[in-house]
């Protein structure tokens, strides 16, 4: 049993099942990210945690209450939307301190609780703007002070950074994430960018077509996929075809290339599947790297501290990353490479 | 140049169409003292406790109207938008219905149904009277009340705002009066200016339910008096379009909607 429990919970929409049999603990102040795809269904599990869906079936308990039959309005939960949600006729102190004044809080403690909001995004000054006259990296934090301010039991993100430009984006998902760790607040973060929940998360439910496929540490989940779709999905994936030779020992074939994985390959034959992450693959030979494939360079994007190349090996596109070095220029395309890779790097993927 | 002159004269020509009955008009109401331009007409009016009577009637028909009017128009549109955006079509055929129905057909229509031999005898007493006049005045008010509401609702994302109101613990009153109602403030002041204009003016329903409002006493001034009426006319004219400006005045003064230009 954690603070917010999420059992069997299930939506349809007509004959469409969005959320197929979702199950999630989580802990008081953890952070979990809904990591998916549009239309995976993570909103819709967010929007039935705040209210705004009734489940078809399932329930949802909150600190032990069960509030699957209460109003949105009832359930003490702060929610920031994609796309702010402010409300235009009142002044930044006057969205703070809404939740305060329907609870019917007397006025000095409004005045408190919204100045020690205020200061805590870091605009303690602009108490008295309206929301137009803030940027959007700024409306979006007094968002974030506004459903803070009531102290609710679960804080609800919505893709609260997908509105705004790519810098503000990485600073303020810094900021959340230390305003979360301050406050201790449960808190649920639904994102379709993979970086952001790797960054910020405690916990990543990676969602497919209604299912949570992988639920995870950040590190879990990037290492060690259990999917093909959480491995594709998350972070940049090559995959290879590969043919058994011997699954009791691990004996595999890659193209020409017989390689040892030295772990059993259970209820494997015949051709499967090895993925492996642009950051395991060096060009070239290195020390520990038992691997050793030949293949083709085809396109080098040198994207600044990181170059990113894919070589053509037997036919399947790798990409790798390695660091810029002044003194190495990268390799020309169309040029052949070798690439090495550590036979424990190799996943081999389920399905 | 020859094709800039020819605008001209059809400006001035319909310039002219216009303004010069009313210049007519005024000017005949400031002939009441032989020989001598004065206000005289004006003073008469103005002073004639008829006057004062049935002007303030219809004033505070008006208001009532304007606030029985919000008062339905804003939640119905409010939750046409948010909750049966499938019967938005139909809503605003109905609340069109008043600019194509001829007021003398809904006042014979009320009075059959209303009158003193029927279930609910509202024509029998002086306050029914009124009550049925005001939901009648609301009918009248509807299609400019529900466009000029609804056309503030596009300009705000109201389902957003209202689950942002909702998880903050709101209900469905508090959002209407503090989040929507606000939000679209301008827009109802826009329908509310018009719906005053109209109820100031309106002739039949008032005659045929005989109330002495003001648009039966300026009917009677126009039947018995000469230079009166004319000054009554002008009188009508200018709070019309003091309407008209407030509107314009509300619309450029509001201070949070300036950021959705």
């Amino acid at each position: 049993m954690g603070f917010l429990d999420l059992s069997h919970l299930e939506k349809s929409f007509g004959t469409t099942r969005v959320v197929k049999d979702f199950n999630l603990s989580v802990e008081q102040g953890e952070f979990v990210s809904f990591l998916g795809p549009s239309g995976c269904g993570k909103t819709t599990v967010l929007r039935m945690v705040a209210g705004f869906e009734t489940p078809s079936s399932g329930s949802i308990r909150i600190d032990g209450q069960e509030v699957t039959g209460l109003r949105p309005n009832q359930r003490n939960i702060g929610m920031v939307f994609q796309a702010y949600a402010l409300f235009p006729n009142l002044t930044v102190a006057g969205n703070v301190g809404f939740g305060l004044r329907v609870a019917g809080h007397p006025k000095a403690e409004i005045a408190a609780r919204v100045e020690e909001m205020l200061s805590l995004i870091g605009l303690p000054e602009l108490g008295e703007r309206y929301p137009f006259q803030l940027s959007g990296g700024q409306q979006q934090r007094v968002a974030l002070a506004r459903a803070l301010a009531p102290r609710p039991r679960v804080l609800l993100l919505d893709e609260p950074l997908s509105a705004l430009d790519a810098k503000i984006r990485v600073s303020l998902r810094e900021e959340i994430k230390q305003i979360q760790r301050k406050l201790g607040i449960t808190t649920i973060f639904v994102t379709h960018d993979q970086e952001e929940a790797l960054s910020i998360s405690d916990r990543i439910v990676v969602m497919h077509q209604g299912i949570a496929d992988q639920t995870g540490t950040p590190f879990e989940i990037y290492n060690t996929p259990t999917t093909r779709f959480v491995a594709q999905f998350v972070g940049t994936l090559n995959t290879l075809d590969a043919k058994v030779l011997d699954a009791a020992t691990g004996q595999i074939q890659i193209g020409e290339v017989p390689v040892a994985l030295n772990r059993a390959l259970p209820g494997a034959n015949g051709a499967i599947s090895l993925a492996l992450r642009p950051e395991v693959v060096a060009l070239g030979r290195r020390e520990g790297h038992g691997v050793v494939l030949e293949g083709r360079i085809s396109e080098v994007h040198f994207l600044g501290s990181v170059i990113r190349i894919r070589v053509d090996v037997a036919g399947h596109i790798v990409s790798l990353d390695t660091f810029n070095r002044p003194d190495a220029p990268p390799p020309a395309v169309g040029s052949t490479a070798e690439i090495s890779v550590s036979a424990r790097d190799l996943l081999v993927l389920a399905d | 140049m020859t094709r800039r002159l020819v605008s001209w004269i059809i400006l001035v020509l319909g310039a002219t169409y216009f303004i010069l009955p009313l210049f007519g008009m005024f000017n005949f109401s400031l002939k009441m003292k032989r020989g001598v331009l004065s206000f005289e007409a004006y003073r008469v009016v103005l002073n004639d406790p008829q006057f004062q009577q049935t002007f303030g009637y219809s004033v505070i028909l008006a208001l009532l109207t304007i606030v029985l009017g919000v008062l339905i128009v804003v939640p119905t549109a409010y939750w046409v938008r948010l909750r049966l955006p499938g019967v938005r079509p139909y809503v605003e055929f109905i609340t069109l219905l008043p600019l194509v129905i001829p007021p003398i057909v809904i006042v014979f229509g009320y009075i059959r149904l209303y009158n003193t031999s029927s279930i609910l005898p509202l024509t029998g007493s002086w306050m029914g009277t009124n009550i049925l006049i005001l939901f009648g005045y609301a009918a009248l008010a509807l299609p400019y009340m529900y466009r000029a509401v609804d056309t503030g609702l596009r300009t705000i994302d109201v389902a957003t705002l209202t689950e942002a109101a909702q998880s903050l613990g709101a209900g469905w009153t508090r959002i209407l009066a503090t989040v929507i109602l606000p939000n679209v403030l301008v827009s109802v002041l826009s329908g509310a200016f018009l719906t005053f204009a109209i109820v100031i003016g309106e002739y039949v329903y008032a005659a045929l339910l005989n109330l002495n409002t003001f648009g039966p006493y300026m009917v009677w001034m126009g039947g018995n008096r000469a230079y009166e009426p004319s000054a009554l006319a002008v009188i009508a004219f200018g709070i019309t379009w003091a309407c008209m400006g407030l509107i314009n005045l509300f619309t450029r003064f509001s201070k949070h909607t300036k950021a959705q230009k």
